[in-house]
């Protein structure tokens, strides 16, 4: 299968006056079309640097890096800028939806800025990803009017519209409590059966668990990267702590 | 990313921010419409000025005396010297070509008494033909024949301010004055002119036969000036220089002396009045510029403020695609429309303000579409001008510290 992500010798260093911090060390990470990988490490490992660097946010120091086949290294900022657009959607912890605007136009919000869509798909693109993201009955509510869970959604559905080579994920279940959060990743397993490519970037074991494929990262350097044999299902996870609740309730 | 989707961002996000956009604008208001209601104040009583000027008569030109430098190189100011004479008067009616109308002027201030009240004016000592020539209009009675002229006779024709000072309830035709202790019979009343551009009331004078001013009121043989007009506008420029010519041989002056008097037209006095008004113009038009300035100030203020308030959703449109130069272009847009709309409801605004002024005031307020236009697209510039440096720092954000900024 091709590689969507390539990564050689990466290395990433911070320069805070006199000292200089090495995020990454010479990482060499490839991650294939369609796989569920979960990026795991405690703050300070480095994984919020590779999912910068994944991200086309932020440039590698050294080494290569190679999205979709195409060596990102030596692009201007306006390409950077194209590259998020056409092939990475994120999703963030804290959703990072515009206030005041309504799911629809939060979702729209990538097309806006893409040059190869025409104006009059936007609405229909925007509503086809709510609808995947099963918001189709709250496209017209702004973010303050919708729960965690459903914010996260249309922040999903915003990272889908533009069918991007990969979902980026970054902790998208830090804010919220458990069974959303198990809801969250059923959608992202949902996804992933669908063949999108679905990076997940957070610091829960349990969180990881759902992933295909988990890499942990300490100090800026890989420990372990092992693939799940049998990954846990987060729906019927869910669905079975629910069930366990009620009967305790009872 | 089309220039239409990036107008549309700005817009909503004006939109959004109803009061904030409104308050941002307000500035770019006031500068707006205290431009153009200025210049608009400024080009009315210009406009007043030359009106007043043009009613001064018909075809005017005024000798006067004076201009001369004595031997001292002191040059003495226009009416002091004692350079003209009822003999130039005659002399230029004589020989002047185009002359329709020529009147000797003196003048002295004195007061005037009626019953118990009195009132200090200017007494102008005139021939009949005046009238004539300052286009004078009777609101009653006659004015004075040359008969009552060659007669020295005591006859008034009053200013409308000297009948509303001395005897408001009365008709003045027939009532004795005493002016300086004589007595005088009105037998004219001017119709009123207003006071005059130049802050003078134009009413306050009474206007008596040069004969008598100079025989019983001044005691001179001397006048400050002549006034003179011609047969047609055209003709103006060449009688003053025949007026110049004749005068200069009257006067006796060689080739190489200064003219002892002035030769004035009302173009010359237009011209004047006209850079005057300019300068006021120019003035109050500046003083408003100013405020337009202080305007675009308001709006970088704001919009720095909007950048850092808006710090997150910046990064998130970087997030998902946005260029710098989007950003750029969003942040700029928002500012130019801000201080577009703030120009257009500022020319409303100016526009009320001068029918307010107009109607209710006596300020004259002429607005010029050339004015309109000119702020309209200052406002427009200071816009842009001032929502640069926002915009810049906005386009210039990091979208990883964007993202994160709380």
């Amino acid at each position: 299968m091709a590689h969507i992500i390539k990564l050689r010798e990466a290395c990433k260093v911070y320069r805070l006056g006199d000292i200089s911090v090495e995020a990454l060390k010479k990482v060499d990470l490839d991650i294939d079309k369609g796989e569920f990988t979960a990026v795991m490490g405690s703050s300070g490992s480095g994984k919020s640097t590779l999912m910068n660097i994944l991200g086309c946010l932020d440039t590698v120091t050294s080494g290569d890096y190679f999205l979709d086949g195409q060596n990102v290294n030596s692009l201007s900022k306006d390409e950077y800028a194209e590259i998020r657009n056409k092939k990475i959607g994120f999703v963030f912890q804290g959703f990072n939806l515009l206030p005041r605007t309504t799911a629809l136009e939060n979702v729209e919000l990538p097309l806006f800025y893409s040059r190869h869509i025409n104006k009059n798909d936007y609405n229909s693109l925007a509503r086809n990803a709510l609808i995947r993201v099963g918001l189709e009955d709250r496209m017209h509510h702004e973010p303050n009017k919708l729960s965690g869970g459903q914010q996260q959604r249309v922040a999903i559905a915003r990272a889908l519209v533009n069918n991007p080579a990969m979902i980026l994920a970054d902790e998208p279940t830090g804010n919220l409590d458990t069974a959303t959060s198990l809801d969250i990743l059923s959608i992202f397993q949902e996804l992933n059966a669908q063949g999108i490519t679905v990076i997940l970037v957070t610091h829960e074991p349990d969180i990881a668990k759902y992933a295909g494929r988990i890499i942990t990262l300490r100090d800026g350097i890989i420990l372990s990267d092992e693939k799940t044999g049998d990954t846990c299902n987060a729906g019927e996870d869910r669905k079975r702590m629910l069930t366990k609740r009620l009967k305790e309730a009872i | 990313m089309t220039l239409g989707n990036t107008i549309k961002i700005s817009l909503i996000n004006i939109l959004k921010n109803k009061t904030r956009s409104l308050l941002t604008a307000l500035g770019i208001i006031i500068g707006v419409g205290s431009v153009i209601v200025m210049v608009g104040i400024g080009t009315g009583s210009q406009e007043k000025i030359k009106n007043e000027i043009a009613s001064m008569g018909t075809n005017l030109i005024m000798v006067f005396a004076g201009g001369q430098r004595s031997g001292h190189g002191v040059s003495q100011g226009a009416g002091t010297s004692v350079g003209l004479s009822l003999k130039d008067v005659e002399r230029l009616r004589r020989e002047g070509t185009w002359i329709q109308a020529i009147s000797p002027f003196v003048t002295s201030n004195a007061q005037v008494i009626y019953s118990r009240n009195n009132w200090r004016t200017s007494i102008q000592g005139v021939s009949a033909e005046y009238q004539a020539i300052r286009n004078y209009n009777l609101s009653s009675g006659a004015f004075f024949q040359d008969t009552d002229v060659a007669g020295s006779r005591s006859l008034a024709v009053a200013g409308q301010t000297i009948v509303n000072e001395l005897m408001p309830y009365e008709d003045p035709l027939g009532k004795q004055i005493r002016i300086a202790n004589i007595p005088f019979t009105i037998i004219g009343v001017l119709e009123s002119k207003g006071s005059s551009g130049f802050g003078r009331d134009e009413d306050d004078m009474i206007l008596i036969p040069y004969t008598t001013a100079m025989n019983k009121l001044t005691g001179t043989t001397y006048l400050r000036s002549i006034y003179i007009s011609t047969t047609s506008a055209g003709k103006i420029e060449a009688q003053q220089n025949q007026i110049t010519a004749i005068l200069r041989e009257q006067h006796r002056l060689k080739p190489d002396d200064e003219d002892d008097f002035r030769v004035g037209t009302q173009t010359e006095i237009t011209e004047r009045a006209d850079s005057i008004g300019s300068t006021l113009t120019l003035l109050l038009g500046s003083i408003a510029a100013v405020s337009l300035l202080v305007g675009g100030i308001g709006i970088m203020n704001i919009m720095l403020v909007s950048v850092k308030e808006r710090t997150r959703e910046i990064g998130i449109r970087m997030a998902v695609g946005a260029k710098g130069s989007n950003v750029l272009l969003q942040f700029l847009i928002e500012a130019f429309v801000l201080s577009m709309l703030g120009g257009i409801i500022g020319i409303a605004v100016s526009f009320l303000i001068a029918f307010i002024l107009n109607t209710f005031t006596e300020l004259t307020v002429v607005i010029e579409w050339s004015i309109v236009s000119l702020a309209f697209i200052f406002s427009g510039s200071v816009g842009i001008f001032f929502g640069f440096y926002p915009a810049k720092k906005a386009a210039e954000l990091n979208p990883i510290d964007a993202l994160r900024y709380e």
